[in-house]
């Protein structure tokens, strides 16, 4: 692969540009803008005319490679199949952080439309020039600029030299949302075809010449040491070619990759660990984190001071919600590709944050971040910090045992359900009072979690790194900060209440590790929120929905939830035994995508089974991209926060996790999904995108255990609403 | 050296080295360079590595590749190529379902074995069938929508 130098291209040359007077408008470049300026740093239009866009954000399985595209498209009025994209790389893209938080179309597609816009002005710019007429004479087809009877393709308006290689402007010339024939239309995925035919699509599939395969002997549980190990025998099996011990990360390289896994079984039986009941204190869990020593943060308080406030009410409710540990449980586990050449690592790797890597490894390695090139190549859904940082580690350590060939490291089912940093448990406290009119009077609201966030960060972020004989110390977690937030994301309601008093209790103590699961406490705030208000609500003798929509004072807020209760005929519903309705509202981090989802859900008393049998979701995401793209999040949401809602808690002993397989941690599976699943989108044409990847998790499961409450009348508030559960509490 | 193996794979006579031990999972990807059947768990728990044996659907991560034997190995590439998908293939793009993708190519041959054996399925029998392979995107609706374009699309050409 011929490879431009982007950095140093960009490094210092800057050329002066000069733009039409109403151009020159001051103030922030939109979106990662303001870490790349550079036109060319996102759009390149090569001599074939095909356009290049390149983007710090990756492809999670989300679709936003296609949502980017079709802006380029858009605003360069070309074909889309005459667009190509670059996803990260150190050494090509922008830096863009992790993709992650639903932030890559508020970042990287504003970034890319409003340069591929600029783009196009100084095109069209040129054409004028080229063709000696007015601008406003000129118009765009395809990549080509006409006007009086002549014609240019972009491509010709390129021997100028690098017209691209220019400065952005904080104001673009954006096309017309009404006009848009690529930008707002459901594009079919471009990614989809290779996944289902086979097509080199994933990390997984990399085959580079000489490739050999390692596999890694973890430690049995979290705190063991390995004592000693026999590997000679391993080293003698077929195709193995290296043990590798370096304190207590144990691996063996194979030249096949079934080797390697034969002889990573042997190694495991060849392995002698010290173990340490590390976990003893984890136990009950939300002891654990009633116990563990909290950093407060008072993160809204307004209205009358709490003391004042609580005499105001005339009823008072209160209640505390629960979740568990929790997988993100890719179905297909972390793997990377890593090859030392002359001193350079080059790593491919289904990281959400390519640069971070980088510097982590560097690290680690105890070399110069130039010696590391991470290529982002696409994993299995991740859903948050999974083990593909851990792997990529994994398979740089062993690329440095086995210079000069490629080394590809695939965990094993059991390394990512033991390993991959788990979403952290989490409790919520919620107090208030109503009115006389039934309306809420005060709110006081705690949360306590440890950190949603041990990304790298250092080496020490790296689960290898700490195995190491000399190992490398975790950074110290820190709270996220709102107004995103971590714990304590979505904890501030968005209700119009008149005393509100939000806590959140950091605890920087976390026993087994844990990291960023799709929508960080957004999950358990606005399952408690959503709850409590439901809760509130049936004190008032307020229909639930009503109740919602009149506090709140945010009109595309009452709008979703409107549309959402009309879509599901929520007025008319007839209500029959242990069937119920359940309705939920949330703002992602009450500044992205506005969702509101109602469901209908049938509870059998004898098995406490649980059937969602109806869902309608409604969302506003500001302009749409890709419609379609949309939805399939927002499904994708629902079903997998119905998983995680009715499923899911990892499990262990004082000494290992014991949750190893799908057996022990079940997930949904088909005869468990809706019989029905409705989206509603709002488009918002001129409006800034909100991410969307992350808005379902909270209100769907807020929506089916109210709709439980419903059926039931019985209010869980402890995550999982598993089975068992249930049957103790409704059954005979 | 163990004396080679011949498959039947999609349509075609390959000969293969690995030990008759090896899971023909690892056959097809390592050695065939094979990428449809996905590593998953290795257990027969999720089915990203699904193939169909014979008229079966099977785990290729559970089945070694001595014991295939005679039987017609398909895989997703024998199904269709990017640029001429076959029918199942064709209706998972048609009902744009996939999001990482990851365990969809297990999906299309767990369905191509239910359509080959009942061409016209319930929608019961289809949540009945495909509740081997997990997904954890959460496209299961699409999937159920796409398995069902592809047997009405069976019925309406037979």
């Amino acid at each position: 692969m011929k490879r431009r130098s982007f950095l140093s291209a960009t490094g210092a040359l800057v050329v002066s540009f000069r733009w039409p007077a109403d151009a020159v408008a001051q103030g922030p470049l939109p979106g990662s803008l303001a870490k790349q300026p550079l036109i060319d740093g996102w759009v390149r239009i090569g001599t074939d005319g095909r356009v290049t866009v390149l983007t710090g954000k990756v492809e999670l399985g989300q679709g936003i490679k296609t949502a980017l595209l079709q802006l380029a498209a858009e605003e360069l009025v070309i074909a889309p199949e005459r667009v190509s994209l670059v996803t990260a790389d150190t050494e090509r893209t922008a830096d863009e952080g992790y993709t992650a938080g639903s932030h890559s179309m508020q970042d990287s597609g504003t970034a890319i439309r409003h340069a591929a816009a600029q783009a196009r002005t100084i095109l069209i710019g040129l054409a004028a020039t080229r063709l000696a007429l007015p601008v406003a004479q000129l118009s765009v087809e395809n990549g080509v600029v006409r006007g009086g009877g002549q014609s240019v393709r972009y491509e010709e308006l390129l021997t100028a030299g690098q017209v691209l290689h220019v400065k952005a402007a904080p104001q673009a010339s954006l096309r017309d949302p009404a006009r848009h024939t690529v930008a707002g239309k459901p594009l079919p995925r471009i990614d989809i075809p290779a996944k289902l035919s086979g097509g080199a699509a994933y990390v997984q599939d990399i085959r580079l010449d000489g490739m050999v395969h390692g596999r890694v002997v973890r430690p049995p549980s979290p705190g063991a040491s390995l004592t000693q190990v026999d590997a000679a025998a391993v080293e003698r099996m077929p195709g193995v070619l290296k043990v590798v011990r370096d304190g207590r990360f144990l691996a063996v390289i194979a030249q096949r990759e079934y080797q390697a896994v034969t002889a990573m079984r042997a190694l495991e039986k060849a392995a002698q660990w010290s173990e340490q009941a590390t976990l003893e204190d984890v136990e009950p869990v939300y002891d654990a984190v009633r116990r563990s020593p909290s950093q407060d943060f008072v993160i809204r308080n307004q209205g009358r001071a709490p003391a004042a406030a609580a005499g105001v009410g005339t009823r008072g409710v209160s209640a505390t919600y629960r979740r568990p540990y929790m997988l993100h449980g890719s179905i297909g586990p972390s793997c990377a590709v890593a090859h030392l050449v002359d001193g350079k690592t080059t790593v491919w790797t289904h990281s959400q944050g390519v640069f971070p890597l980088r510097k982590a490894l560097a690290e680690m390695l105890g070399v110069p971040e130039a010696s590391v090139h991470c290529i982002h190549a696409e994993g299995s859904g991740c859903y948050g910090h999974n083990g593909a940082d851990d792997v990529a580690a994994d398979a740089a350590l062993l690329a440095r045992a086995w210079p000069g060939k490629p080394v590809r490291v695939q965990w094993m089912r059991e390394d990512e359900h033991a390993w991959e940093p788990f979403g952290p448990p989490m409790i919520a406290s919620a107090r208030a009072t109503l009115d006389a009119t039934g309306g809420v009077a005060s709110w006081n609201y705690e949360v306590w979690s440890s950190t949603h966030s041990s990304r790298p960060g250092g080496a020490g972020d790296l689960l290898a790194a700490t195995h190491l004989a000399k190992p490398f110390a975790p950074t110290p977690p820190k709270p996220l900060p709102q107004p995103e937030g971590g714990g304590d994301r979505n904890a501030v309601p968005l209700y119009a209440l008149p005393q509100v008093h939000v806590v959140h209790h950091f605890l920087p103590q976390m026993p087994l590790r844990v990291s960023a699961l799709r929508s960080l406490g957004a999950y358990l705030n606005v399952f408690a929120i959503e709850s409590f208000m439901d809760e509130l609500a049936r004190a008032a003798h307020i229909d639930p929905v009503v109740f919602r929509i009149g506090h709140m004072p945010d009109a595309r807020a009452q709008e979703v939830m409107r549309l959402a209760a009309d879509r599901f005929g929520w007025a008319r519903f007839k209500r029959s035994p242990m069937r119920g309705r359940g309705f939920a509202f949330a703002r992602y981090k009450n500044l992205a995508a506005y969702a509101a989802i109602a469901c209908e859900v049938e509870v059998r008393r004898d098995s406490g089974e649980l059937r969602v049998l109806r869902v309608v979701a409604a969302v506003d995401s500001g302009e749409v991209v890709n419609p379609d793209g949309i939805r399939n999040q927002m499904e994708g949401g629902i079903v997998q926060s119905l998983s995680w809602t009715t499923l899911e808690a990892v499990t262990f002993d004082s000494w290992r996790v014991t949750s190893l397989d799908w057996g022990a941690y079940p997930i949904l599976r088909f005869p468990q999904v809706p019989e029905q699943l409705d989206v509603h989108i709002i488009d918002r044409p001129g409006q800034p995108f909100l991410g969307t990847g992350e808005a379902a998790q909270g209100p769907a499961a807020a929506a089916i255990a109210n709709a439980v409450a419903d059926a039931t009348g019985v209010r869980i508030r402890d995550l999982p609403l598993s089975r068992s559960r249930l049957r103790a509490a409704v059954g005979p | 050296m163990t004396a080679p193996i011949t498959l039947q794979l999609n349509g075609r006579s390959r000969q293969v080295n690995s030990d008759p031990a090896t899971p023909l999972l690892y056959v097809l990807r390592d050695e065939l360079a094979l990428n449809g059947a996905k590593f998953g768990c290795g257990l027969g728990q999720c089915g990203a590595c699904t193939v169909m044996i014979g008229t079966e659907a099977a785990f290729s991560c559970l089945v070694p590749v001595g014991v295939v034997g005679e039987r017609p190995v398909k895989t997703v590439e024998g199904l269709g190529s990017k640029h001429e998908p076959g029918p199942m293939q064709r209706a998972f793009i048609d009902e744009q379902a996939a999001q990482c993708g990851y365990c969809i190519a297990g999906m299309i041959m767990r369905a191509q074995a239910l359509l080959e054996r009942n061409p016209s399925p319930t929608d019961a029998e289809i949540r009945r069938h495909m509740a081997v392979n997990l997904c954890r995107c959460g496209t299961h609706m699409r999937i159920l929508r796409a398995v069902r374009r592809a047997a009405d699309g069976l019925r309406s050409r037979t």
